[in-house]
């Protein structure tokens, strides 16, 4: 589904005189919203023939204390059919911090609004469970504020553990024969993956209520990349999702190179798109494994776990690391590329496929995974699309939104591929677009390679962004007086906001950045693909039983270091 | 006396010898080290070769706790929670930069290392540390035990031996 060319959204009419203004010289377009209209807005812009801003892809806060109305809440909205994007910014003061929640609007609302309250403590009237999410119940003060102590901890002890009591839905409670039962599942739980904790209230089997505490692994990244330099900020972004790290650093350069008006040289392109592939690969490995493992079939888990070791081999020839590689840098790559590097990536396109092959032999008829997989946790796709979902996900429900593909951006455009869409939009259905993304990942791959390796250098030729050689900054004052300021100093970004986005291997992974001219970031906010995904999870599960619910997490990817930061 | 405590010497010893070799690890498992973890486990590096491959996600049913991945203030009770109820003998491996000392997240909601709150025995650096490391961690940690063992044996060796030492009563 390629979105037609389009037209700028208008700006609507019917609002009075300077509630909505749209905000010159930005990367996208931007209206700055007075927060008494923003509901009706935001319906208007949802539901209008001619604006159709179906997804809601990212809400945050900005802090700016120096301004009357020191808070801003942005939000990023996307029109899956007009294939544009729209920035809102509500402004608020510290005094009254309060903004209509969007919950009605796009369900998606519910866990960014929380987040918006815990770190930056913006109210949202009319949101039903305005409690922290990512920090724990003890905590005090909004971290991302600019007034907090990044380094400043508050204890939690077990007796303030905050007890959840899931409510079923009215009227639905007139069996009295069984009584109902609340468990809690996690966080330390082999099928919550170590850091997600559900509690579930059961009738018989079949879950009627559930609450999802989300936040162990809340690790700030936000706040630490606000006290970092430009390039210090990448090993952070290795750690979102770090199945497939070298994504990350990759959406993360990208922001800033649009920022600096720069272009990585055709080499690191080239490195970038194939490695990016292969990332893909490895991360669809695991989503699938653990779905797999999950469901009891140990054997294909331990199968798609030699492919990703293969890679590793790969990624560790480029970048040292084999897992938390860092290997991008802001204006390209940080080292060359290995001299088999070809020959690896050949040797990779033979091996994987067997593996590919094997598990889909031992599943794709496996009467014991159909039972349990088709028809599980299935969400159609228009309500998928309110609640945020992009990605693998989402292409299983039918909506075939890909950014490679809506948004071409690296060699994307010059190859030859399909976006693979499935319509049950259920457990089955994810494990199956994986599967067909990691074939077309593989194509994807092979014609880059016979493409042929681009010849020159993987970084930009600028001093004010690449550090000279070594040997240069040994033998050359001028290079080592570059070398000692870009250490020192980092690199200065103009002042400005961008948000920009690749295909992350669970979706749309966005970078919302705010730079004030300074060497370190104002504001880094990440659009984390799963997090939206996670928010409905209740949504998921309720209704199924607790095996059901199992199976289910593997199937979305939710991975804790990008969905809590 | 001196052939009962040769046999209370051997018993420690054989029991020492079975602890060391077969550990039921518990990974407590939250981010990138816990990816490595499974890495370690599975065909390729195969930690079954020393006998450790049976990973128990029950704390009753495991003698070592592979804490693996960030640890913040709000897992930190959990955790805690989770190293009671493992029953004694017990041990602990901390796994990457994060589980040692809070790693690169010196932040608001990051606990900087897990020996605020549980004794470590072993800790394996590294961000992540590779399945290399980690083993070399684990095989450390039965190194420790063995010597924990050889150590008590002496003791209890010469305590018998010797029985009008003043520590004997003791």
């Amino acid at each position: 589904m390629a979105p037609t060319v389009t037209v700028p959204t208008p700006l609507p009419e019917k609002f009075p005189e300077g509630t909505v203004v749209e905000q010159e010289g930005m990367d996208q377009p931007t209206w700055v919203v007075q927060r008494e209209v923003l509901k009706d807005l935001a319906l208007e812009l949802r539901d209008g023939p001619e604006t159709q801003f179906d997804l809601m892809l990212d809400l945050c806060g900005t802090d700016y204390p120096e301004r009357d109305q020191r808070f801003e809440a942005v939000y990023h909205l996307y029109s899956l059919p007009r294939g544009e994007r729209l920035r809102l910014k509500v402004p608020v003061t510290e005094d009254v911090p309060t903004l209509p929640s969007l919950i009605d609007v796009w369900k998606a609302c519910d866990w960014f609004e929380r987040e918006a309250w815990d770190m930056f403590g913006l109210r949202f009237d009319g949101h039903p469970n305005l409690r922290r999410i990512l920090t724990h119940e003890a905590f005090q003060g909004h971290p991302l504020r600019k007034d907090y102590d990044p380094a400043r901890r508050w204890i939690l002890t077990e007796d303030k553990i905050y007890r959840p009591h899931p409510q079923p839905p009215e009227g639905e409670d007139d069996d009295d024969i069984f009584e109902r039962m609340t468990i809690n599942i996690g966080p330390s739980h082999p099928a919550m993956h170590g850091t997600f904790r559900v509690v579930a209230t059961l009738d018989g089997e079949t879950i009627v209520a559930s609450e999802v505490e989300i936040g162990y692994l809340h690790r700030c990244f936000e706040k630490m990349a606000e006290t970092h330099t430009w390039q210090q900020v990448i090993p952070y972004t290795d750690r979102l999702n770090y199945c497939s790290s070298f994504i990350n650093n990759v959406a993360y350069c990208k922001t800033v190179e649009t920022m600096l008006g720069i272009e990585a040289p055709p080499r690191a392109v080239w490195a970038r798109t194939i490695l990016s592939e292969f990332s893909r690969i490895m991360d669809h490995c695991v989503a699938n494994g653990s779905t797999l493992v999950d469901a009891g079939a140990l054997t294909n888990f331990w199968y798609m776990f030699q492919p990703r070791e293969e890679i590793y081999g790969l990624l560790e020839a480029c970048s040292g690391a084999r897992l938390t590689v860092s290997y991008g840098r802001i204006g390209g790559l940080s080292a060359d590329l290995p001299p088999d590097f070809e020959a690896r990536c050949r040797r990779l396109l033979e091996i994987i496929p067997p593996f590919i092959d094997d598990v889909d032999g031992l599943i794709a008829k496996n009467r014991i995974w159909l039972d349990r997989s088709v028809g599980v946790a299935a969400i159609s796709g228009e309500e998928a699309v309110n609640w945020g979902w992009t990605g693998p996900c989402l292409r299983a429900s039918g909506v075939g939104y890909d950014v490679r593909k809506a948004h071409p951006y690296d060699l994307y455009d010059t190859v030859d591929w399909e976006v693979p869409i499935f319509h049950g939009g259920d457990v089955h259905d994810r494990y199956r677009v994986r599967m067909a993304e990691i074939r077309q990942s593989l194509s994807i791959i092979r014609q880059l390679l016979d493409r042929g390796m681009p010849e020159g250098p993987v970084i930009v030729d600028d001093p004010h962004i690449a550090l000279p050689s070594k040997e240069a900054c040994y033998n050359q004052m001028e290079s080592m007086i570059y070398h000692f300021k870009l250490i020192m100093d980092g690199i200065q970004v103009p002042p400005g906001e961008r948000y920009s986005m690749v295909e992350g291997a669970n979706g749309e992974l966005g970078f919302y950045i705010v730079s004030d001219g300074g060497g370190k970031p104002y504001r880094v906010k990440v659009r984390p693909p799963c997090f939206p995904m996670m928010s409905t999870f209740s949504r998921l599960i309720e209704g199924g039983t607790v095996s059901d619910a199992v199976v289910s997490l593997g199937g979305l990817n939710v991975i804790a270091g990008e969905l809590e930061r | 006396m001196i052939g009962e405590s040769w046999i209370t010497t051997q018993i420690a010893a054989l029991e020492g010898w079975a602890q060391r070799n077969s550990f039921w690890p518990l990974p407590f498992g939250t981010a990138c080290c816990a990816i490595e973890f499974m890495g370690t486990v599975s065909s390729h590096y195969d930690m079954s070769r020393f006998g450790y491959e049976v990973v128990r996600f029950s704390p009753r049913q495991s003698d070592i706790m592979i804490v693996a991945g960030t640890i913040t203030d709000k897992m930190a009770p959990v955790m805690k929670r989770i190293y009671d109820q493992m029953p004694d003998p017990k041990w602990v491996v901390s796994m990457g930069a994060c589980a040692c000392s809070g790693g690169f997240y010196r932040a608001y909601h990051v606990m900087q290392g897990i020996d605020e709150v549980i004794p470590v025995d072993v800790y394996v650096p590294g961000c992540p540390p590779t399945p290399e490391g980690l083993m070399y961690g684990i095989l450390q940690l039965k190194e420790k035990i063995a010597r924990s063992h050889r150590a008590q044996a002496k003791k209890e060796d010469s305590r018998g031996t010797d029985g009008d030492r003043s520590d004997a009563a003791a």
